[in-house]
């Protein structure tokens, strides 16, 4: 840790320059909104990782002992439905995109801050019905809301939970049309598209994904809601309605989803490899265009979701070939990131710990994803404990990892102060070794044939129950330690420098924490991003 | 036997015509997906150890990413991954394609699902719940539907499933391939007892399912109770056998391809009999009146599919052998949907390998 350079006086930054409860309440500066996402999406965190600790003590044996087969159902439907709404999708742009996104293309603030703070409104309104839910008997539809049953058939509280999601929605569409906007109109001046930061890239490709796609979601809940609420036939075949209907138009939202989770945690990769290797990311403009190719593909795969649920053969054949091929921009991702270490000088700080952990976890989830996305193969593996295990390598290995990534890269620059270097490895490690050990197991049970949701399940697959409950308890240790050491730097962390990484992007340029307006002057750019010939010797050595 | 004991195993047995082909696949992605697993890793660590930051060292190196190698660097990890994918998906496809099309000689079974439960008939006109008895080595063709929400029929020694839709048939073949019990599973998620919607398939040599058929099951065949509902419904009121009656002729109608009054064609199979006996006015024969009152919530969905089993075994009135279904068309295909494609189920009376009404139970 360095000595923080001697202070004359408390500088005026943004945590500083307003006091009060209301202050932040009613702010439209958008480093505060974040804090604010920060905040919240923390405590979704927490409260969908308790209920993913109580799924793996359910499962550690065979028998159903823990819960009854109602309130399993129940929890592992809150797990989903808050994981992927409530945390996944509004963690990286809400969070980092909102704080540094105006930051890194040299703006004061987002295009419509008003709009910015409306959001964070509704996305508490939604959660508050989420919560609803869950104070008063919980839904055990799954996150998936599987027509007729959610429709017709389930005793919960379907029409709560939908709603929920419903007004979640509209925040995140909020949010992508002000990140769109801001990144169209309020660049710096000589901040060309291709200056951009790939973070930024990141965002802007999943900000057109959260406008084009969230409103499908929020329409088919509705017309969920309608039927279960008013029997309008859409769904029920009872009411002359189609029960796959309601799959094509889920996934049609839900399958880009995945890209709006994994897109910003991308972003942050790019920028963290590059600043831990002091070099220009490998292929700056494959990275960048490959995140508007998986943007776009990412609407013409949903069907992937549907091959045995009655689909044509033929609508099997496209959605499976699209498959494979949306597959291809991440992989070339990955080996422009690993080629990006190439001949640089690697640091392995926390960030880069993480971001390394991203990488490898990522490939094996893509891979996976890639089988899953052959027709025969998908046939014997779809609806298993194999799909379970792919998608947390993705969303957990990669969504999650990238997201502590950035938030141990920005923690300096966003509060002031420098954590404990040697605590968030030991979590960084535990995290990485717990998550292997949690679902690498789950990719035999599914091939075993374990169904997902399953209650109680056979004896023969208990021993990789146990070792994967085993694997969640380390995880878990390693996701509760940031919120200690990172607390703790809040009082008593070393003062951050400005750029304590030497990294190249705006945001470090200015103080940390930055001021209120983010820059004392709007920076002019004057060259390419990533140019670490014009970043000084780095001070800060972990 | 599968289901006793095994503590600790890393497949799942392999009893099917699929189950081969299914892991030789397994296995080739596995192969792929270590070797750029590890690649990538190897990498990593590898630059991570030698490209450490050193003391002294300042200024990066620029390795120039605009050159004419790294543009081939990015063509060749974008043309092999790529080339290496498509020869799974083809492979992955042909496999699905033989799954979607169940061979002409193959046993009919039909199971209905219903929360939280698999109801499984014979057309000899056993009926079993949560159990399937089959024999070894022959193809078994599985209709299915469901009473409520949507199941999945999934047997992994099998490494086959398909979605059991309500207001639908789907269909699932394979070919057991081993004598042995394995579990039966349904795979969508169902509803409170979904874990407990689960069965056991038994794989029999053909003596003992030939044992097991000729026990205790006093009841008539499928096509015999379907034929009593057609009497009990009065449906030979109007579909008159020697076609004067008010509504078509039944006999040799299964399989075939029926004009329609608007001019359209649909093959007569599973799901079109269905519709017409649920929502007749939903599609006309050419030449017909929309006369037919619905027969929802008069008829069972058990009921239903002995019905059907009674079309089926109908045959032309006159004897006469009827030609063979007309070859299948893109067009039946998209109105029907793969999954519910039937094969040409349509044989004469006393022909074929399938016991019919008239034929009896000499399986």
């Amino acid at each position: 840790m360095i000595t923080a350079p001697p202070q004359i006086a408390e500088p005026k930054n943004y945590l500083n320059a307003e006091t009060g409860l209301k202050s932040w309440l009613l702010t439209k500066d958008h480093k505060r909104i974040a804090i604010l996402y920060l905040i919240v999406v923390s405590l979704f965190f927490a409260l969908g990782g308790i209920f993913a600790g109580l799924i793996r003590m359910e499962l550690a044996t065979p028998a159903g002992d823990l819960f009854d087969s109602n309130t399993y159902n129940k929890v592992f439907t809150m797990h989903g439905i808050i994981m992927v709404f409530f945390f996944l999708i509004p963690s990286i742009p809400a969070v980092l995109g909102n704080f540094f996104l105006p930051m890194m293309i040299g703006a004061k603030d987002l295009a419509f801050p008003r709009i910015n703070l409306l959001s964070w409104y509704i996305y508490l309104l939604g959660g508050c019905f989420t919560l609803y839910v869950l104070i008063t008997g919980g839904v055990d539809t799954g996150w998936t809301f599987y027509t007729p049953f959610s429709s017709s058939y389930s005793n919960g509280y379907v029409v709560a939970a939908g709603l929920g999601i419903f007004i979640n929605g509209f925040s995140s569409i909020l949010t992508g049309l002000n990140f769109i906007v801001t990144t169209h109109r309020m660049r710096a001046p000589g901040m060309t598209w291709f200056r951009l930061p790939l973070f930024v890239w990141g965002q802007y490709a999943t900000s057109a994904i959260m406008i084009l796609g969230t409103p499908v979601i929020a329409v088919t809940l509705f017309l969920l809601v309608l039927e279960r609420g008013l029997h309008i036939g859409f769904f029920d075949p009872a009411y002359g309605g189609d029960p796959v209907l309601f799959q094509h138009l889920f996934w049609f939202y839900s399958h880009p989803a995945v890209y709006i989770m994994i897109l910003p945690s991308m972003g942050v990769i790019s920028e963290v490899i590059s600043t831990f290797s002091s070099k220009k990311p490998f292929g700056y403009t494959f990275i960048a265009f490959s995140s508007i190719a998986i943007a776009v593909f990412g609407f013409f795969v949903w069907g992937h979701h549907l091959f045995v649920a009655g689909q044509s053969i033929y609508a099997g054949l496209v959605f499976s070939v699209l498959s494979f091929i949306v597959a291809i921009p991440s992989a070339i991702k990955v080996f422009n990131w690993t080629a990006t270490m190439y001949k640089g000088q690697v640091r392995l700080e926390t960030p880069m710990l993480y971001a390394i952990g991203f990488i490898g976890l990522f490939t094996i989830g893509g891979l996976t994803g890639v089988m899953l996305a052959a027709l025969g193969m998908d046939v014997h593996l779809t609806d298993t404990y194999f799909v379970i295990a792919h998608f947390h390598y993705v969303m957990v290995g990669g969504a999650l990892l990238g997201y502590l990534s950035g938030l141990h890269f920005w923690w300096p620059k966003m509060t002031g102060r420098m954590y404990s270097n040697t605590w968030s490895k030991v979590s960084a490690v535990l995290v990485f070794a717990g998550f292997n050990l949690t679902f690498g197991p789950q990719f035999i049970l599914g091939y075993m044939g374990m169904p997902r949701r399953y209650h109680v399940y056979p004896p023969e697959f208990q021993v990789f129950n146990v070792l994967s409950s085993a694997g969640a308890s380390v995880l878990g240790l390693g996701l509760v330690l940031p919120v200690f050491y990172l607390l703790w730097s809040l009082k008593f962390g070393e003062k951050a420098p400005a750029n304590p990484w030497g990294a190249t992007g705006l945001e470090w340029q200015t103080s940390s924490p930055p001021i209120a307006s983010n820059f004392e002057v709007t920076p002019v750019v004057t060259h390419e991003a990533y140019d670490y010939s014009t970043v000084q010797e780095v001070v800060h050595i972990g | 036997m599968i289901l006793e004991s095994k503590s600790f195993q890393l497949f799942p047995e392999s009893a099917s015509n699929f189950a081969t082909q299914v892991d030789g696949l397994y296995g080739y992605m596995i192969v792929i997906s270590a070797f750029f697993s590890i690649l990538v890793a190897f990498l990593i660590i590898f630059f991570a150890v030698k490209y450490r930051k050193r003391p002294g060292v300042t200024v990066a190196s620029h390795t120039d990413d605009h050159s004419i190698g790294a543009m081939l660097l990015e063509i060749a990890w974008s043309v092999i991954p790529l080339g290496l994918s498509l020869v799974m998906f083809a492979w992955g496809a042909s496999i699905m394609f033989q799954e979607s099309r169940p061979p002409k000689d193959s046993l009919n079974v039909y199971v209905t699902g219903k929360r939280w439960m698999w109801k499984v008939q014979h057309l000899e006109g056993a009926r079993e719940i949560n159990e399937l008895h089959i024999p070894v080595n022959r193809n078994i063709r599985l209709t299915l539907t469901s009473e409520d929400v949507i199941h999945d029929f999934y047997v992994p020694a099998f490494r086959t499933k398909t979605d059991v839709l309500p207001g639908r048939y789907t269909t699932e073949w394979f070919r057991p391939t081993k004598v042995g019990q394995y579990h039966l599973f349904c795979a969508e998620y169902c509803g409170t007892k979904h874990s407990g919607m689960v069965g056991t398939v038994y794989v029999m040599s053909v003596e003992d399912y030939n044992k097991w058929l000729a026990q205790g099951n006093g009841e008539g065949s499928m096509a015999e109770d379907g034929e009593s509902l057609f009497r009990q419904l009065g449906c030979g009121n109007c579909h008159m056998p020697d076609g004067h009656g008010r509504a078509p002729d039944l006999h040799g109608v299964y399989g075939m391809n029926v004009d329609l009054s608007d001019g359209s064609r649909i093959r007569a199979d599973e799901s079109y009999i269905r519709e017409s006996v649920l929502y007749p006015q939903a599609k006309i024969v050419a030449g017909y009146d929309r006369i037919m009152p619905t027969f929802k919530g008069l008829i069972s969905d058990e009921g239903m599919l002995k019905l059907i089993e009674y079309i089926k075994s109908m045959g032309n009135p006159n004897g006469v052998v009827s030609e063979r279904p007309l070859a299948k068309e893109p067009s039946d295909i998209q109105k029907t949907g793969p999954m519910a494609l039937p094969e040409s189920e349509y044989k004469a009376p006393a022909g074929g390998p399938r016991p019919s009404a008239a034929t009896g139970k000499q399986q």
